[in-house]
């Protein structure tokens, strides 16, 4: 699994940061997200899959092992 | 995905309440029947109302949907518009990008999550001051005046650098922008004194800064900020604004819901860790923003089976939206248990609540707070007597008189 991001689109709202913080931040510099662990292990791919469903802007994909490349 | 099927009929938008909780009556039925229904708006133009939480979510992530809303209808009144008004600069929530996104750009830092949570002492601390106030007081009170309204009022003072002495101008002039029924001049008149008072404001802080929003924003370093006072004067009314008004009515209208949901009351006050759960749970329920969300379609769009033309405005109604029974299993349940993180009550796409993390920590401060010392709290008059606030743009209750055992 592997976590990719748009941070073009990114608003800071936060959701990523909030529901998934092992796996996301946010920059104290412009508030925008900050991926902690791209790589995340099996146990957290639920919280992976969650801050992609809230993001509200679509910044995060979520890209199971076989479309990792 | 069915298709849908709008009636020919444009209806006005449902504004009658059967609970004081649950949304106007005929969203149900329209969500079910025709999710995306024609609407009819007081200025006489034919528009459209979407009731369901995918189409809903959908057209606030769609950039062919703008918020520059100086030529949408509103669905409950004219936006009282005078000739040659100019739109209010800085004011990002009636902008696009990438207009909007320079001003979020220059104020996301300060609402982050980490930085939210360092607030969370000083929001504690405000809470339960107000509680020890309540305390001497003793009962009844209006929870309003005493709790709901001074809380989130004190933190963005606090956070933007306005002087909190001031608070009984800027919540009237407030109250007057948001009330339904005000007449054309007195919203003319509340809408200049808060300008004049902002504009002033920041000369201020351009001649005195303090450590607080207002004045990093005046004296950033990032080049690329170079706001003008009337940029500034705009921003700071909206956070203002936002800061004050939004969460004092979650807070009021949740504490009414809690009341008379004793058993979801009872929850919050036993299980402290479910209160992350319950923030979200009551954002969804009660989804204040009670009008829906204004866009307008910048070109003609397919959207979900239907033809929007370019010029029409669109209501994204979220509050329907956060009670789908497609996305929430018994949505018009409150319950503090479930898992609500995916409601809209903050919107959906650029415009997504930019201080909804201050929101939720004023409110995971304060509803426990507030049950913990007040175990026996509960309304002071029956139920169908607390005022609703079904006259101003966000809703909740103008008093809400609880009484406890001393």
């Amino acid at each position: 699994m592997r976590i990719r991001i748009d941070r073009g689109r990114c608003q800071g709202a936060g959701q990523c940061a909030l529901n998934a913080p092992e796996l996301f931040d946010q920059s104290d510099d412009d508030g925008l997200v900050v991926v902690l662990d791209d790589r995340p292990p099996p146990a957290l791919r639920h919280k992976a899959r969650l801050a992609e469903q809230l993001c509200p802007n679509s910044v995060i994909r979520v890209l199971e092992a076989e479309d990792d490349g | 995905m069915s298709v849908a099927s709008p009636t020919p009929f444009p209806a006005p938008l449902p504004t009658r309440r059967g609970c004081p909780f649950d949304p106007p009556d005929g969203y149900g039925e329209l969500r079910r029947d025709r999710p995306i229904s024609r609407l009819a708006f007081p200025d006489g133009k034919i528009g459209w109302l979407l009731t369901r939480y995918e189409d809903v979510r959908a057209v606030l992530e769609d950039v062919r949907f703008s918020s520059d809303r100086r030529h949408a209808s509103s669905p409950v009144r004219a936006f009282p518009v005078r000739d040659g008004d100019p739109r209010i600069p800085g004011s990002l929530i009636g902008m696009d990008p990438p207009e909007h996104t320079r001003y979020r750009r220059l104020v996301t830092r300060w609402f982050t999550v980490r930085r939210m949570r360092g607030l969370a002492p000083r929001i504690e601390r405000i809470v339960a001051d107000h509680l020890d106030a309540m305390e001497r007081t003793g009962p009844p009170v209006d929870l309003v005046e005493a709790f709901a309204r001074p809380i989130p009022s004190l933190v963005i003072c606090e956070l933007l650098g306005v002087p909190y002495a001031e608070r009984a101008d800027f919540q009237r002039w407030t109250a007057t922008l948001f009330r339904l029924d005000e007449p054309k001049e007195s919203v003319y008149a509340a809408r200049d004194a808060l300008w004049d008072y902002m504009r002033s404001l920041v000369t201020v802080k351009r001649q005195l800064p303090d450590d607080a929003l207002l004045s990093q924003l005046i004296h950033s370093e990032d080049p690329s900020a170079g706001l003008t006072n009337q940029e500034l004067t705009g921003l700071g009314q909206l956070l203002l604004i936002a800061g004050h008004e939004t969460t004092a009515n979650m807070l009021a209208l949740g504490t009414f819901a809690l009341l008379c949901h004793p058993e979801q009351a009872h929850t919050l006050r036993t299980r402290p860790d479910l209160v992350d759960n319950a923030v979200e749970e009551l954002l969804r329920y009660l989804t204040i923003v009670q009008f829906g969300v204004v866009r307008v379609a910048r070109e003609d769009i397919e959207f979900a089976g239907v033809r929007i033309l370019q010029g029409e405005t669109v209501v994204a109604s979220i509050a329907a939206a956060n009670r789908d029974p497609e996305r929430f299993a018994d949505p018009d349940e409150l319950d503090i248990t479930r898992s609500a993180a995916h409601h809209i009550a903050f919107g959906h796409g650029v415009h997504q609540c930019l201080g909804q993390q201050l929101a939720r920590m004023e409110m995971r401060a304060g509803y426990p707070a507030l049950f913990q010392r007040f175990p026996s709290l509960r309304l002071a008059v029956p139920a169908d007597q607390v005022p609703l606030r079904d006259d101003m743009f966000i809703y909740g209750v103008h008093r809400l008189p609880v009484t406890w055992q001393g």
